[in-house]
């Protein structure tokens, strides 16, 4: 690991003082961080530690939602009793992933602003243009199993691979940031961003913003469900994820909120696939034709063309396993 | 503010060097050489230990960031004369063979049994509410952290899930 300085934050204020440099970034649990600083992808200067500046709580909020502290845990979170009986889905993506071990350090905050598990990005002898831009991109010619389907662009194909995000795009969360400039709230579903000619560029923070907390809306109920498809069965990133929460009147989806995990450099939610099943009956021909309008621009990279058909293959059976045996 | 780390019940001053890992502290600064680094990347669960009740993969954090913590490693958690429940456990299924993930399985297991006495729910439980029922399906769930490059994954299981029902009764 580069040497360099480590100063506890000793408010909010300091720790957006501290991080507005170029050099210097906030530690939280570290799960990612040092294993990155380890491995000299990510080499700091200045590390500001903000873990006791105590946005921690989990709490009502006054509309009947909840508010999730950046510094709650992962654990915290997943087994908050309201959580667990309000959010199921967000229970369930953050218990899909990591280890119990590795969940009881992360951080909301964090795990939000995990970077991606590329290769090429991790490997410093690897030309990566989200690591040193202008250096090319090794993995769309290369190793690319774990990489993106959608919203790529011609310099970086790598996906944003946490689960919890997931979960709280089909949520409809949104995550609250403190700056120098002020606090501004900004919905999860436009937190990420596609890579486009910045790679480097992952989500909309500015220098020196740091995320205090994450508000889920008042409880919509429906049947929630996450399902992670990966290589094994525990203790690994996701292939493909679908986030759904479903509902159905009179028999016809009269809410449909889907995310999608593995598939782009950011949670992928399409506000088309909603539209597509809302009011209309559950049939395997409906679930076709909402997987032909999300995977309508995917494109494969050759070692990952396999996500596509099993993008449409995990929608379907999500969709089947909700509304009872339609397909 | 504490500028030390409990471990085990005795208090040492945080290492000058903030690049310092906890697991590092522990194995070069204090000497305490049970707790073992597999990976050095959170992938393997040889450096588990126990912050403040919670187990963590030592690796992945700085001692710089646990003043005033306290931290139980495998030195104490039992002795060679006083084996802890698991510890006996793992002797008399036979739930290891180099033993290097051993200290790391046995840290784990411990906090794990608390967490199913908490009801904490796991990926592998069927309801997120309600007691966990105990099988060799959460168990292999909650443990996924903890690799074993022998494979004595069976014995393993057999000996946690021996201590985890007999919590129960
Ligand atoms: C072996 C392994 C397997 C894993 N498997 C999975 C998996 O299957 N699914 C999954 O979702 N994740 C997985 N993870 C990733 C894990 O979830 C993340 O490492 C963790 O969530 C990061 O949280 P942290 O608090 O430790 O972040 P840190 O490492 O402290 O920080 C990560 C980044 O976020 C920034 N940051 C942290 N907090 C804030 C804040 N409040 N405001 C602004 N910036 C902030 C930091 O500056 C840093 O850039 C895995 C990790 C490992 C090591
Ligand atoms: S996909 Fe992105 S992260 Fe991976 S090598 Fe290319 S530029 Fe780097
Ligand atoms: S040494 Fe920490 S997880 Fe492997
Ligand atoms: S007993 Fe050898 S690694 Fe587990």
């Amino acid at each position: 690991m580069r040497p360099f300085q480590y100063t506890r934050a000793p408010s909010l204020t300091e720790a957006s003082n501290l991080t507005a440099g170029e050099d210097a970034l906030a530690i939280a649990g570290g799960t990612n961080l040092l294993d990155l600083m380890k491995l000299q992808v990510e080499t700091p200067g200045q590390l500001a530690d903000i873990n006791r500046l105590g946005f921690a709580d989990i709490e009502a909020t006054d509309d009947g939602g909840l508010r999730l502290g950046a510094l709650a845990t992962n654990t915290d979170t997943a087994v908050h009793p309201r959580v667990r009986s309000d959010y199921p889905v967000l229970s369930r993506a953050i218990l899909a992933g990591a280890t119990q071990q590795l969940r009881n350090k992360a951080t909301n905050g964090g795990n939000l602003c995990q970077r991606t598990r590329c290769f090429y990005f991790t490997n410093i002898d690897q030309p990566c243009n989200k690591r040193e831009p202008g250096s090319g991109c090794g993995a769309i010619d290369g190793i690319a199993k774990l990489h993106a389907i959608l919203g790529t662009s011609n310099q970086c194909i790598a996906t944003y691979p946490g689960d919890m995000a997931v979960a709280l795009s089909a949520l409809g969360a949104a995550v609250e940031i403190s700056g120098e400039k002020g606090e501004r709230s900004v919905p999860v579903r436009d937190f990420h961003l596609l890579p486009g000619d910045t790679p480097w560029i992952e989500n909309v923070l500015e220098a020196g913003e740091i995320i205090t907390g994450i508000v889920l809306p008042a409880p919509v109920g429906g049947t929630q469900i996450y399902r992670k498809v990966r290589e094994r069965s525990s203790y690994a990133f996701a292939l493909v994820s679908v986030a759904a929460i479903i509902e159905l009147a009179d028999g016809k989806f009269s809410r449909a909120d889907l995310a999608f995990g593995g598939l782009a450099h950011k949670p992928w939610f399409d506000p088309r696939i909603g539209e597509c099943l809302l009011g209309q009956p559950p049939s395997a021909a409906l679930f076709e034709k909402a997987a032909d309008i999300l995977l309508e621009d995917a494109r494969g990279y050759g070692e990952n063309d396999f996500k596509i058909p099993l993008t449409r293959r995990t929608l379907h059976a999500v969709l089947a396993q909700v509304t009872g045996d339609a397909a | 503010m504490a500028d030390t780390i409990t471990v085990n019940g005795t208090a040492h001053p945080v290492p000058e060097d903030p690049r310092v890992s906890l697991l590092d502290f522990l194995r070069h600064h204090i000497g305490l050489t049970g707790t073992k680094k597999g990976c050095d990347h959170g992938q393997c669960g040889a450096c588990t230990v126990i912050v403040n009740g919670i187990r963590i993969n030592s690796c992945l954090t700085l001692a710089a960031m646990h003043d005033g913590d306290s931290v139980t490693t495998i030195e104490g958690i039992g002795t060679p004369d006083d084996p802890s429940a698991l510890q006996r456990a793992f002797l008399e299924h036979d739930g290891f063979q180099c033993g290097y993930c051993t200290p790391g399985q046995i840290c784990s297991a411990t906090a794990m049994l608390e967490e199913l006495a908490a009801d904490w729910p796991s990926d592998a439980s069927e309801s997120l509410e309600g007691r966990i029922a105990i099988s060799g399906e959460e168990i292999r769930e909650r443990m996924s952290g903890n690799l074993c490059r022998c494979g004595a994954y069976a014995n393993i299981v057999a000996a946690i899930e021996e201590v985890a029902a007999g919590g129960r009764s």
